[in-house]
């Protein structure tokens, strides 16, 4: 069974992320929401694991709170996702079980 | 109700900081009674959770540890303990609670409950997992 | 598909119960099922008639009690949660020899038993929180 993954936590914070990545398997998908977003934006200290965590891992954006935190759609990491939140229920629908990162 | 359904509690925080732990096992308890097959993950700083030896008097809350002693009571058996987080910590299993489940399919042998596995294996039981609740 | 949808945070501090009611709408308006929508933690707050958040910002509370009425909802709050931070019905507030309930319209107080139930009825089942 699939999970989708949840990250709603930046990783400059918490360690949810990295967490995420160590225990989401080939296959899995993740999506970054509220301040988990600012993990999508390239060039940050974080964007190497993301980019690794691509190759094994469908990630997505929800698009919404990138714009509210000023963080333009040209900012994002290329091959992210940027989904709205119908693209967010979709998401949680296409996987099998969703799992969130608390 | 005769659906059964993989239910998995993913605990990553600290006790007594925060109330998710405690509010966690009472949902955790709850579940029992609904007769699914109910594991826990500790994971990062889950880990302290199931630490043995917390004294809680001197910050004056209710120390509710015991609790996890009684899980096994209630059927619930499985309490996977990630290894990475254990040890990035420098914890072992030697510091956490000897929690036991008597196994009625074996002549009630007892049987440890916390059960330490590695990254890659807590990812194949969380994938098998048709609900898994964070708090 | 059936959702049900557990709210771990209090209106305003976190972003998780803004979050979880655009995913109720957002469902709902993709044609599927809000089974329930269960409120755990801090997460019983949001069912406060009480609140009085500035006019020009959304009103969360308001928010939750209009997918109730209007969609039919079942928005429960846990009773242990709730006894815990002060969140009444008359008949609880009764029961504990209070002097003032506070529950807003369309939350129901219930036992933790409906998060479970509401996991086992439905086909997804997603957690809002910190």
């Amino acid at each position: 069974m699939a999970i989708l993954h949840i990250v709603n936590k930046s990783p400059y914070e918490r360690n949810n992320l990295a967490s995420c990545l160590r225990l989401a398997k080939a296959g899995a998908g993740v999506i970054l929401i509220e301040d988990g977003v600012v993990a999508a934006a390239d060039g940050g200290k974080f964007s190497g694991m993301i980019k690794d965590a691509m190759k094994d891992l469908k990630i997505s954006v929800l698009g919404p709170d990138l714009d509210a935190r000023g963080i333009s759609r040209d900012k994002v990491i290329e091959g992210i996702d940027v989904v709205d939140y119908g693209g967010f229920v979709d998401l949680v629908a296409e996987y099998d079980c969703p799992q969130s990162w608390l | 109700m005769s659906t059964v359904k993989k239910f998995l509690f993913l605990n990553r925080k600290a006790p007594y900081g925060t109330i998710y732990a405690l509010e966690s096992l009472e949902v955790v308890l709850i579940s029992a009674a609904f007769e699914q097959d109910v594991s826990m993950a500790f994971v990062d700083d889950g880990v302290y959770q199931l630490l043995k030896g917390q004294k809680t008097e001197g910050i004056g809350m209710k120390n509710f540890s015991p609790t996890y002693s009684a899980l096994g009571d209630y059927d619930i058996t499985r309490l996977y303990v990630e290894k990475e987080s254990l040890e990035e910590r420098g914890l072992t299993v030697d510091d956490l609670m000897d929690l036991k489940w008597e196994d009625e399919d074996d002549d009630w042998a007892e049987k440890d409950s916390i059960i330490v596995v590695s990254s890659a294996e807590l990812a194949d039981i969380m994938e098998q997992q048709e609900v898994i609740l964070s708090f | 598909m059936k959702f049900t949808v557990q709210v771990n945070e209090g209106p305003y501090q976190h972003q998780a119960a803004d979050t979880a009611q655009q995913f109720v709408r957002a469902a709902l308006e993709k044609g599927h099922e809000i089974y329930r929508v269960f409120f755990y933690h801090d997460g019983v707050n949001n069912g406060t008639r009480l609140t009085v958040p500035p006019q020009d910002d959304r009103h969360l509370q308001k928010g939750w009690t209009e997918l109730a009425e209007k969609h039919g909802i079942d928005l429960v709050i846990c009773i242990a949660a709730a006894q815990r931070r002060g969140i009444m019905d008359p008949d609880e507030a009764k029961r504990q020899g209070l002097d003032a309930d506070n529950i807003a319209p369309g939350f129901r107080i219930s036992g933790l038993g409906q998060l479970i139930e509401g996991g086992i009825q439905s086909d997804r089942t997603i957690v809002f929180g910190d």
